[in-house]
Protein backbone atom coordinates (compact mmCIF):
# COMPACT_ATOMS: atom_id res chain seq x y z
CA UNK A 1 0.00 0.00 0.00
CA UNK A 2 2.74 2.43 1.15
CA UNK A 3 6.34 1.59 1.06
CA UNK A 4 9.35 3.02 2.02
CA UNK A 5 12.99 1.65 -0.08
CA UNK A 6 15.76 2.98 1.54
CA UNK A 7 14.32 6.53 2.40
CA UNK A 8 16.65 9.41 2.83
CA UNK A 9 15.09 13.35 3.94
CA UNK A 10 17.49 16.17 4.13
CA UNK A 11 16.78 19.35 5.10
CA UNK A 12 19.05 22.54 5.55
CA UNK A 13 22.01 20.47 4.89
CA UNK A 14 21.24 18.27 7.91
CA UNK A 15 20.05 14.50 7.42
CA UNK A 16 16.37 14.12 9.05
CA UNK A 17 15.86 10.57 7.83
CA UNK A 18 18.31 8.06 6.41
CA UNK A 19 17.73 4.35 5.16
CA UNK A 20 14.45 4.20 6.09
CA UNK A 21 12.25 0.67 5.19
CA UNK A 22 8.92 0.31 5.74
CA UNK A 23 6.29 -1.32 4.80
CA UNK A 24 2.69 -0.15 5.48
CA UNK A 25 0.12 -3.24 4.45
CA UNK A 26 -3.67 -3.10 4.22
CA UNK A 27 -5.41 -2.79 7.42
CA UNK A 28 -2.71 -2.79 9.58
CA UNK A 29 -2.36 -0.23 12.85
CA UNK A 30 1.08 1.47 12.96
CA UNK A 31 2.07 3.64 15.45
CA UNK A 32 5.08 6.39 15.29
CA UNK A 33 6.92 7.19 18.24
CA UNK A 34 9.88 8.98 19.10
CA UNK A 35 11.40 12.63 20.50
CA UNK A 36 10.13 15.85 19.17
CA UNK A 37 12.00 16.66 16.64
CA UNK A 38 13.19 13.26 15.54
CA UNK A 39 11.10 13.38 11.96
CA UNK A 40 7.86 11.93 12.94
CA UNK A 41 5.47 14.51 10.75
CA UNK A 42 8.33 14.57 8.21
CA UNK A 43 7.89 10.60 7.83
CA UNK A 44 4.02 11.17 7.65
CA UNK A 45 4.70 14.03 4.94
CA UNK A 46 6.80 11.53 2.92
CA UNK A 47 4.05 9.38 2.97
CA UNK A 48 1.42 11.50 1.31
CA UNK A 49 4.07 13.16 -0.48
CA UNK A 50 3.68 16.33 0.81
CA UNK A 51 7.26 16.22 0.62
CA UNK A 52 9.71 14.28 -1.43
CA UNK A 53 12.23 11.81 -0.31
CA UNK A 54 16.00 13.30 -1.01
CA UNK A 55 17.21 9.76 -1.27
CA UNK A 56 15.37 6.41 -1.82
CA UNK A 57 11.79 5.42 -3.29
CA UNK A 58 8.47 5.88 -1.56
CA UNK A 59 5.51 4.69 -3.12
CA UNK A 60 1.78 4.28 -2.65
CA UNK A 61 -0.48 2.30 -3.98
CA UNK A 62 2.10 1.40 -6.62
CA UNK A 63 3.08 4.64 -8.03
CA UNK A 64 6.54 6.46 -7.59
CA UNK A 65 6.16 9.53 -5.52
CA UNK A 66 8.41 11.47 -7.62
CA UNK A 67 6.87 10.25 -10.97
CA UNK A 68 3.53 11.63 -9.74
CA UNK A 69 2.34 14.61 -11.42
CA UNK A 70 0.29 17.56 -9.12
CA UNK A 71 -3.15 15.92 -10.01
CA UNK A 72 -1.84 12.25 -9.14
CA UNK A 73 -0.64 14.26 -5.77
CA UNK A 74 -3.99 15.17 -5.56
CA UNK A 75 -5.37 11.88 -6.29
CA UNK A 76 -3.27 10.11 -3.81
CA UNK A 77 -4.58 12.37 -0.89
CA UNK A 78 -8.13 11.59 -1.47
CA UNK A 79 -6.79 7.96 -0.71
CA UNK A 80 -5.08 8.89 2.27
CA UNK A 81 -7.22 10.67 4.80
CA UNK A 82 -4.70 12.92 7.09
CA UNK A 83 -5.54 14.24 10.76
CA UNK A 84 -3.25 17.03 11.72
CA UNK A 85 -2.68 17.88 15.21
CA UNK A 86 -3.84 21.49 14.40
CA UNK A 87 -6.58 20.02 12.39
CA UNK A 88 -6.01 22.87 9.59
CA UNK A 89 -10.06 24.05 9.49
CA UNK A 90 -11.14 26.89 6.97
CA UNK A 91 -12.65 28.89 10.03
CA UNK A 92 -15.10 30.62 7.77
CA UNK A 93 -16.59 27.35 6.69
CA UNK A 94 -19.33 25.40 9.34
CA UNK A 95 -18.12 22.17 11.03
CA UNK A 96 -20.28 19.82 8.28
CA UNK A 97 -18.73 22.34 4.93
CA UNK A 98 -15.45 21.75 6.73
CA UNK A 99 -15.97 18.03 6.86
CA UNK A 100 -17.46 17.92 3.54
CA UNK A 101 -14.60 19.56 2.08
CA UNK A 102 -13.32 16.63 0.59
CA UNK A 103 -16.47 16.22 -1.64
CA UNK A 104 -16.72 19.58 -2.52
CA UNK A 105 -13.14 19.42 -4.07
CA UNK A 106 -13.14 16.57 -5.53
CA UNK A 107 -16.55 17.67 -7.61
CA UNK A 108 -19.10 15.25 -5.84
CA UNK A 109 -22.47 16.43 -4.88
CA UNK A 110 -22.26 17.54 -1.42
CA UNK A 111 -26.33 17.80 -1.46
CA UNK A 112 -26.29 13.95 -2.02
CA UNK A 113 -24.35 12.84 0.28
CA UNK A 114 -26.31 15.30 3.11
CA UNK A 115 -27.09 11.65 5.18
CA UNK A 116 -23.46 10.20 4.69
CA UNK A 117 -22.29 13.39 6.40
CA UNK A 118 -25.03 13.97 8.94
CA UNK A 119 -24.34 9.85 10.18
CA UNK A 120 -20.47 10.90 9.88
CA UNK A 121 -20.93 13.49 12.28
CA UNK A 122 -22.87 11.39 14.95
CA UNK A 123 -19.91 8.70 14.70
CA UNK A 124 -17.59 11.15 15.89
CA UNK A 125 -20.28 12.46 18.42
CA UNK A 126 -20.33 16.18 16.89
CA UNK A 127 -23.92 15.50 15.57
CA UNK A 128 -25.52 18.73 16.96
CA UNK A 129 -22.21 20.77 16.18
CA UNK A 130 -22.55 20.49 12.02
CA UNK A 131 -23.52 24.39 12.10
CA UNK A 132 -20.98 25.52 14.50
CA UNK A 133 -18.05 27.25 13.35
CA UNK A 134 -14.32 25.46 13.95
CA UNK A 135 -13.45 28.20 16.74
CA UNK A 136 -16.10 27.35 18.73
CA UNK A 137 -15.27 23.38 19.26
CA UNK A 138 -13.02 22.75 22.02
CA UNK A 139 -9.73 20.93 21.16
CA UNK A 140 -10.92 17.63 21.24
CA UNK A 141 -14.09 18.17 19.11
CA UNK A 142 -12.02 19.64 16.59
CA UNK A 143 -9.97 16.34 16.49
CA UNK A 144 -12.90 14.67 15.77
CA UNK A 145 -14.24 16.83 12.95
CA UNK A 146 -10.71 16.72 11.57
CA UNK A 147 -11.12 12.73 11.51
CA UNK A 148 -14.67 13.18 9.83
CA UNK A 149 -12.67 14.80 7.24
CA UNK A 150 -9.88 12.49 7.22
CA UNK A 151 -12.39 9.44 6.53
CA UNK A 152 -15.49 11.22 4.42
CA UNK A 153 -13.82 9.95 1.15
CA UNK A 154 -13.62 6.76 2.71
CA UNK A 155 -9.84 6.54 2.20
CA UNK A 156 -7.74 3.02 2.70
CA UNK A 157 -5.19 4.65 4.54
CA UNK A 158 -5.71 7.27 8.15
CA UNK A 159 -2.67 8.63 8.96
CA UNK A 160 -2.94 11.13 12.16
CA UNK A 161 -0.40 13.22 13.62
CA UNK A 162 -0.30 13.76 17.09
CA UNK A 163 -4.34 13.78 17.21
CA UNK A 164 -4.57 13.41 21.17
CA UNK A 165 -1.28 16.57 21.40
CA UNK A 166 -3.75 18.76 22.43
CA UNK A 167 -6.23 17.44 24.66
CA UNK A 168 -7.53 15.54 27.72
CA UNK A 169 -7.40 11.67 28.29
CA UNK A 170 -11.10 11.50 28.02
CA UNK A 171 -10.90 12.44 24.88
CA UNK A 172 -8.27 10.82 23.49
CA UNK A 173 -10.13 7.77 24.41
CA UNK A 174 -12.78 8.35 22.45
CA UNK A 175 -11.11 9.26 19.45
CA UNK A 176 -8.67 5.67 20.09
CA UNK A 177 -11.74 4.29 20.20
CA UNK A 178 -12.89 5.79 16.65
CA UNK A 179 -9.69 5.01 14.84
CA UNK A 180 -9.51 1.31 16.13
CA UNK A 181 -13.28 1.06 14.96
CA UNK A 182 -11.73 2.75 11.72
CA UNK A 183 -9.10 -0.56 11.28
CA UNK A 184 -11.77 -3.27 12.11
CA UNK A 185 -13.24 -1.91 8.75
CA UNK A 186 -10.24 -2.84 7.01
CA UNK A 187 -8.52 0.40 7.23
CA UNK A 188 -4.89 1.05 7.50
CA UNK A 189 -4.27 3.61 10.27
CA UNK A 190 -0.81 5.05 10.68
CA UNK A 191 -0.31 7.45 14.09
CA UNK A 192 2.65 9.57 15.18
CA UNK A 193 2.09 9.90 18.87
CA UNK A 194 4.67 10.47 22.15
CA UNK A 195 2.09 9.91 23.98
CA UNK A 196 2.77 6.06 25.37
CA UNK A 197 -0.13 5.55 27.51
CA UNK A 198 -2.32 5.67 24.26
CA UNK A 199 -0.41 3.49 22.81
CA UNK A 200 -0.30 1.00 25.91
CA UNK A 201 -4.54 1.46 25.88
CA UNK A 202 -4.45 0.53 22.50
CA UNK A 203 -2.62 -2.61 22.35
CA UNK A 204 -4.89 -3.66 24.55
CA UNK A 205 -7.79 -3.14 21.57
CA UNK A 206 -5.84 -3.71 18.56
CA UNK A 207 -2.99 -5.93 16.84
CA UNK A 208 -0.38 -2.63 16.48
CA UNK A 209 2.86 -2.78 15.37
CA UNK A 210 5.31 0.32 17.49
CA UNK A 211 7.84 1.52 15.20
CA UNK A 212 9.97 4.25 16.80
CA UNK A 213 12.55 6.83 15.08
CA UNK A 214 16.06 6.47 16.82
CA UNK A 215 19.07 7.88 14.97
CA UNK A 216 17.57 8.93 12.10
CA UNK A 217 16.56 5.55 11.18
CA UNK A 218 13.08 3.64 12.34
CA UNK A 219 13.20 0.50 14.36
CA UNK A 220 10.71 -1.75 15.96
CA UNK A 221 9.59 -1.01 19.58
CA UNK A 222 10.23 -3.81 22.25
CA UNK A 223 8.17 -5.20 24.50
CA UNK A 224 8.95 -2.04 26.95
CA UNK A 225 5.73 -0.88 25.59
CA UNK B 1 -11.26 20.65 -19.30
CA UNK B 2 -10.52 23.19 -21.80
CA UNK B 3 -9.67 26.61 -21.88
CA UNK B 4 -13.20 27.71 -23.10
CA UNK B 5 -14.93 25.45 -21.08
CA UNK B 6 -12.57 26.81 -18.17
CA UNK B 7 -13.83 30.46 -18.91
CA UNK B 8 -17.01 29.39 -19.43
CA UNK B 9 -17.34 27.58 -16.40
CA UNK B 10 -14.75 31.01 -14.21
CA UNK B 11 -18.35 33.00 -15.26
CA UNK B 12 -21.04 30.38 -14.54
CA UNK B 13 -19.66 29.14 -11.15
CA UNK B 14 -20.50 26.94 -8.69
CA UNK B 15 -22.02 27.75 -5.18
CA UNK B 16 -20.08 25.06 -3.08
CA UNK B 17 -16.78 25.95 -4.46
CA UNK B 18 -17.12 29.64 -4.03
CA UNK B 19 -17.83 29.16 -0.33
CA UNK B 20 -14.51 27.89 0.08
CA UNK B 21 -11.98 30.48 -0.66
CA UNK B 22 -12.95 33.62 1.73
CA UNK B 23 -13.33 37.17 -0.15
CA UNK B 24 -10.14 39.51 0.89
CA UNK B 25 -11.86 43.10 1.16
CA UNK B 26 -9.13 45.06 -0.83
CA UNK B 27 -8.77 42.98 -3.72
CA UNK B 28 -12.17 43.38 -4.57
CA UNK B 29 -12.02 46.63 -4.59
CA UNK B 30 -8.52 47.25 -5.94
CA UNK B 31 -9.74 45.18 -9.20
CA UNK B 32 -13.27 46.41 -9.79
CA UNK B 33 -11.84 50.23 -9.47
CA UNK B 34 -8.59 49.08 -11.63
CA UNK B 35 -10.84 47.67 -14.61
CA UNK B 36 -13.24 50.08 -14.54
CA UNK B 37 -10.56 53.23 -14.86
CA UNK B 38 -8.94 50.94 -17.32
CA UNK B 39 -12.36 50.76 -19.66
CA UNK B 40 -13.23 54.33 -19.40
CA UNK B 41 -9.67 55.36 -20.55
CA UNK B 42 -10.01 52.51 -23.47
CA UNK B 43 -13.37 54.49 -24.54
CA UNK B 44 -11.59 57.23 -24.72
CA UNK B 45 -8.40 55.80 -26.64
CA UNK B 46 -11.43 53.76 -29.19
CA UNK B 47 -13.20 57.11 -29.88
CA UNK B 48 -10.14 59.18 -30.89
CA UNK B 49 -8.65 56.50 -32.75
CA UNK B 50 -11.85 56.10 -34.73
CA UNK B 51 -12.45 59.35 -34.82
CA UNK B 52 -8.76 59.84 -36.58
CA UNK B 53 -9.69 57.09 -38.44
CA UNK B 54 -12.82 59.13 -39.95
CA UNK B 55 -10.50 62.22 -40.46
CA UNK B 56 -7.81 60.09 -42.32
CA UNK B 57 -10.49 58.81 -44.67
CA UNK B 58 -12.41 62.27 -44.91
CA UNK B 59 -9.08 64.23 -45.53
CA UNK B 60 -8.14 61.45 -48.07
CA UNK B 61 -11.24 61.30 -49.95
CA UNK B 62 -12.04 64.60 -50.27
CA UNK B 63 -8.43 65.91 -51.21
CA UNK B 64 -7.66 63.03 -53.16
CA UNK B 65 -10.98 63.81 -55.54
CA UNK B 66 -10.40 67.27 -55.83
CA UNK B 67 -7.22 69.65 -57.39
CA UNK B 68 -6.78 73.71 -57.96
CA UNK B 69 -4.97 75.07 -61.26
CA UNK B 70 -3.42 77.96 -60.68
CA UNK B 71 -2.64 80.47 -63.35
CA UNK B 72 -0.41 83.21 -63.12
CA UNK B 73 0.38 85.39 -66.39
CA UNK B 74 1.25 88.81 -67.53
CA UNK B 75 -1.83 90.95 -67.35
CA UNK B 76 -3.32 91.21 -70.57
CA UNK B 77 -2.76 87.33 -70.66
CA UNK B 78 -4.40 86.11 -67.85
CA UNK B 79 -8.12 85.72 -69.32
CA UNK B 80 -6.93 84.09 -71.76
CA UNK B 81 -4.82 81.23 -70.05
CA UNK B 82 -7.48 80.73 -67.74
CA UNK B 83 -9.72 80.31 -71.06
CA UNK B 84 -7.06 78.26 -72.79
CA UNK B 85 -6.60 75.70 -69.55
CA UNK B 86 -10.45 75.36 -68.88
CA UNK B 87 -10.32 74.14 -72.44
CA UNK B 88 -7.58 71.67 -71.73
CA UNK B 89 -9.50 70.43 -68.45
CA UNK B 90 -13.17 70.33 -70.45
CA UNK B 91 -11.36 67.70 -72.91
CA UNK B 92 -9.40 65.93 -70.00
CA UNK B 93 -10.62 62.56 -69.13
CA UNK B 94 -11.14 61.94 -65.60
CA UNK B 95 -11.61 65.59 -65.01
CA UNK B 96 -15.47 65.45 -63.37
CA UNK B 97 -16.37 69.23 -63.85
CA UNK B 98 -14.09 71.98 -64.05
CA UNK B 99 -14.75 76.12 -62.07
CA UNK B 100 -13.55 79.09 -61.96
CA UNK B 101 -13.37 81.06 -59.11
CA UNK B 102 -14.89 84.93 -59.44
CA UNK B 103 -13.49 87.42 -57.31
CA UNK B 104 -15.97 87.25 -54.73
CA UNK B 105 -15.19 84.11 -53.88
CA UNK B 106 -11.03 84.76 -54.21
CA UNK B 107 -11.63 87.51 -51.69
CA UNK B 108 -13.18 85.19 -49.63
CA UNK B 109 -10.03 82.94 -49.27
CA UNK B 110 -8.12 85.56 -48.70
CA UNK B 111 -10.40 87.52 -46.01
CA UNK B 112 -8.86 85.52 -42.87
CA UNK B 113 -5.32 86.89 -43.67
CA UNK B 114 -5.71 90.34 -45.52
CA UNK B 115 -9.07 91.44 -44.11
CA UNK B 116 -12.50 92.08 -46.21
CA UNK B 117 -11.18 95.43 -47.49
CA UNK B 118 -8.78 94.04 -49.72
CA UNK B 119 -8.20 95.96 -53.12
CA UNK B 120 -8.06 92.67 -54.86
CA UNK B 121 -8.49 93.87 -58.27
CA UNK B 122 -5.57 96.06 -58.07
CA UNK B 123 -3.27 93.21 -56.82
CA UNK B 124 -1.60 90.68 -59.15
CA UNK B 125 -3.47 87.76 -57.51
CA UNK B 126 -3.57 84.05 -59.75
CA UNK B 127 -6.67 83.10 -61.02
CA UNK B 128 -7.88 79.49 -59.23
CA UNK B 129 -9.85 77.17 -61.17
CA UNK B 130 -11.50 74.49 -59.25
CA UNK B 131 -11.36 70.99 -60.27
CA UNK B 132 -12.96 67.65 -59.42
CA UNK B 133 -12.09 64.19 -60.48
CA UNK B 134 -14.18 61.36 -61.47
CA UNK B 135 -13.96 57.62 -61.70
CA UNK B 136 -10.03 56.82 -61.34
CA UNK B 137 -9.05 60.37 -61.81
CA UNK B 138 -6.98 61.94 -64.55
CA UNK B 139 -3.36 61.28 -65.83
CA UNK B 140 -1.70 64.47 -63.68
CA UNK B 141 1.89 64.26 -65.46
CA UNK B 142 0.02 64.66 -69.03
CA UNK B 143 -2.20 67.26 -67.73
CA UNK B 144 0.72 69.26 -66.48
CA UNK B 145 2.07 68.62 -70.37
CA UNK B 146 -1.02 70.17 -71.73
CA UNK B 147 -1.52 72.81 -69.72
CA UNK B 148 2.17 74.25 -69.64
CA UNK B 149 1.75 73.74 -73.81
CA UNK B 150 -1.67 75.71 -74.11
CA UNK B 151 -1.51 78.24 -70.34
CA UNK B 152 2.22 78.90 -70.01
CA UNK B 153 1.16 80.75 -66.72
CA UNK B 154 -1.06 77.02 -65.14
CA UNK B 155 0.17 75.24 -62.25
CA UNK B 156 -1.70 71.88 -61.17
CA UNK B 157 -1.57 71.38 -58.01
CA UNK B 158 -3.08 67.68 -57.25
CA UNK B 159 -3.06 68.51 -53.46
CA UNK B 160 -0.45 65.75 -53.21
CA UNK B 161 1.95 67.42 -50.95
CA UNK B 162 -0.95 68.43 -48.91
CA UNK B 163 -2.77 65.57 -48.60
CA UNK B 164 0.00 63.08 -47.66
CA UNK B 165 2.03 64.76 -43.82
CA UNK B 166 -1.92 64.97 -43.00
CA UNK B 167 -2.98 61.76 -43.86
CA UNK B 168 0.00 60.38 -41.94
CA UNK B 169 -0.32 62.56 -38.96
CA UNK B 170 -4.28 60.88 -38.77
CA UNK B 171 -2.31 57.42 -39.40
CA UNK B 172 -0.49 57.47 -36.63
CA UNK B 173 -3.10 59.22 -34.70
CA UNK B 174 -4.77 56.24 -34.99
CA UNK B 175 -2.08 54.31 -34.29
CA UNK B 176 -1.56 55.61 -31.13
CA UNK B 177 -4.92 55.15 -30.63
CA UNK B 178 -4.43 51.29 -30.60
CA UNK B 179 -1.08 51.50 -28.74
CA UNK B 180 -3.00 53.08 -25.64
CA UNK B 181 -5.64 50.08 -25.93
CA UNK B 182 -2.78 47.84 -25.96
CA UNK B 183 -1.19 49.90 -22.68
CA UNK B 184 -4.20 49.80 -20.98
CA UNK B 185 -5.05 45.99 -21.45
CA UNK B 186 -1.44 45.46 -19.77
CA UNK B 187 -1.64 47.77 -17.16
CA UNK B 188 -5.01 45.88 -16.31
CA UNK B 189 -3.23 42.71 -16.65
CA UNK B 190 -0.75 43.66 -14.50
CA UNK B 191 -2.85 45.30 -11.90
CA UNK B 192 -5.26 42.02 -11.69
CA UNK B 193 -1.92 40.09 -11.26
CA UNK B 194 -0.77 42.06 -8.33
CA UNK B 195 -4.44 42.02 -6.65
CA UNK B 196 -4.94 38.44 -7.25
CA UNK B 197 -1.37 37.84 -5.92
CA UNK B 198 -2.47 39.62 -3.17
CA UNK B 199 -5.17 37.26 -2.60
CA UNK B 200 -3.38 34.10 -3.38
CA UNK B 201 -0.77 34.98 -0.37
CA UNK B 202 -3.73 36.44 2.00
CA UNK B 203 -5.09 32.78 1.47
CA UNK B 204 -2.07 30.87 1.71
CA UNK B 205 -3.46 28.87 4.62
CA UNK B 206 -6.69 28.15 2.83
CA UNK B 207 -4.98 26.74 -0.59
CA UNK B 208 -2.48 24.44 2.05
CA UNK B 209 -5.62 22.79 3.22
CA UNK B 210 -7.57 22.54 -0.08
CA UNK B 211 -4.26 20.76 -1.05
CA UNK B 212 -3.61 19.19 1.40
CA UNK B 213 -7.45 17.65 0.64
CA UNK B 214 -7.03 16.49 -2.16
CA UNK B 215 -7.88 19.84 -4.36
CA UNK B 216 -6.36 19.65 -7.90
CA UNK B 217 -4.41 22.87 -9.11
CA UNK B 218 -7.29 23.78 -11.54
CA UNK B 219 -10.12 23.42 -9.02
CA UNK B 220 -7.94 26.29 -6.62
CA UNK B 221 -7.13 28.23 -9.64
CA UNK B 222 -10.71 28.32 -10.65
CA UNK B 223 -12.26 29.94 -7.88
CA UNK B 224 -9.79 32.72 -7.50
CA UNK B 225 -10.03 33.11 -11.13
CA UNK B 226 -13.91 33.01 -11.52
CA UNK B 227 -13.87 35.80 -8.84
CA UNK B 228 -11.58 37.84 -10.46
CA UNK B 229 -12.89 37.18 -13.82
CA UNK B 230 -16.56 38.42 -12.42
CA UNK B 231 -14.63 41.65 -10.53
CA UNK B 232 -13.31 42.65 -14.02
CA UNK B 233 -16.22 42.08 -16.03
CA UNK B 234 -18.47 44.53 -13.51
CA UNK B 235 -15.72 47.13 -13.01
CA UNK B 236 -14.76 47.13 -17.02
CA UNK B 237 -19.13 47.35 -17.68
CA UNK B 238 -19.18 50.39 -15.51
CA UNK B 239 -16.08 52.13 -16.36
CA UNK B 240 -17.05 51.50 -20.06
CA UNK B 241 -20.89 52.91 -19.53
CA UNK B 242 -19.00 56.20 -18.12
CA UNK B 243 -16.95 56.36 -20.56
CA UNK B 244 -19.69 56.52 -23.12
CA UNK B 245 -21.83 58.80 -21.39
CA UNK B 246 -19.25 61.28 -21.11
CA UNK B 247 -18.38 60.78 -24.76
CA UNK B 248 -21.65 61.76 -25.69
CA UNK B 249 -21.26 64.78 -23.66
CA UNK B 250 -18.45 65.79 -26.15
CA UNK B 251 -19.61 68.67 -28.24
CA UNK B 252 -21.27 67.58 -31.16
CA UNK B 253 -19.20 67.60 -34.76
CA UNK B 254 -19.15 70.81 -36.38
CA UNK B 255 -17.14 72.57 -39.13
CA UNK B 256 -16.46 75.65 -36.83
CA UNK B 257 -14.78 73.32 -33.74
CA UNK B 258 -12.73 70.96 -36.51
CA UNK B 259 -10.89 68.22 -35.02
CA UNK B 260 -12.03 67.99 -31.53
CA UNK B 261 -15.23 68.45 -31.80
CA UNK B 262 -15.95 65.00 -33.99
CA UNK B 263 -13.98 63.20 -31.47
CA UNK B 264 -16.93 61.02 -30.71
CA UNK B 265 -18.71 57.83 -31.59
CA UNK B 266 -20.13 58.09 -35.19
CA UNK B 267 -23.81 55.47 -35.96
CA UNK B 268 -22.94 51.97 -35.44
CA UNK B 269 -19.26 52.64 -33.82
CA UNK B 270 -21.14 52.93 -30.64
CA UNK B 271 -21.33 49.29 -30.70
CA UNK B 272 -17.39 49.27 -30.39
CA UNK B 273 -17.11 50.26 -26.89
CA UNK B 274 -19.24 46.94 -25.85
CA UNK B 275 -16.31 45.06 -26.53
CA UNK B 276 -14.14 46.43 -23.67
CA UNK B 277 -15.83 44.48 -20.89
CA UNK B 278 -15.30 40.85 -22.59
CA UNK B 279 -11.82 41.55 -23.20
CA UNK B 280 -11.26 42.76 -19.88
CA UNK B 281 -12.96 40.09 -18.68
CA UNK B 282 -10.61 37.71 -20.65
CA UNK B 283 -7.61 39.85 -19.43
CA UNK B 284 -8.39 38.96 -15.91
CA UNK B 285 -8.94 35.49 -16.71
CA UNK B 286 -5.38 34.97 -18.13
CA UNK B 287 -3.56 37.11 -15.83
CA UNK B 288 -5.28 35.49 -12.75
CA UNK B 289 -5.25 32.28 -13.95
CA UNK B 290 -1.13 32.75 -14.69
CA UNK B 291 -0.62 33.76 -11.23
CA UNK B 292 -2.59 31.50 -9.41
CA UNK B 293 -0.88 28.55 -11.39
CA UNK B 294 2.68 29.95 -10.71
CA UNK B 295 1.70 30.67 -6.86
CA UNK B 296 0.22 26.81 -6.48
CA UNK B 297 3.86 25.17 -8.25
CA UNK B 298 5.59 26.74 -5.46
CA UNK B 299 3.33 24.32 -3.05
CA UNK B 300 4.00 20.72 -2.83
Amino acid sequence: MIELNDVSYSYGGGELLSGIDLTLAPGSFHFLTGPSGAGKTTFLKLCYADLLATAGRVSAFGQDARAMGRDDIARLRRRIGVVHQDCQFLDHLSVTENVALPLTVSGRDVVAEAENLTSLLSWVGLGDQGDSLPPQLSGGERQRAALARAVIMAPEIVIADEPTGNIDWEMSLRLLTLLVELNKMGKTILIATHDLNLIRTAKQQVSARVLRIHNRGIQLAGADL
Amino acid sequence: MSLSADLAAALRGDAQADRVVPPTGFTVSLTVFTAGAMAFLAVFAMALSLATGRLADRWGSELARSATVRISAPAGQTEAQVQAAVRVLQTTPGVASVRVLDEAEQRALLEPWFGPDLPIEALPVPRMIDVVEEGRGYDAEGLRLRLAAEAPGAVLDDHTRWRRPLIQAAGRLRALGVVSAVLIACATAAMITLAANAALAANAQVIGVLRLVGARDNYIARAFVRRFTLRALTGAAAGTVLGMAAVALLPRASAEGGFLTGLGFQGWHWLWPLIIPPIAAVVAFWATRIAAFRSLRELM
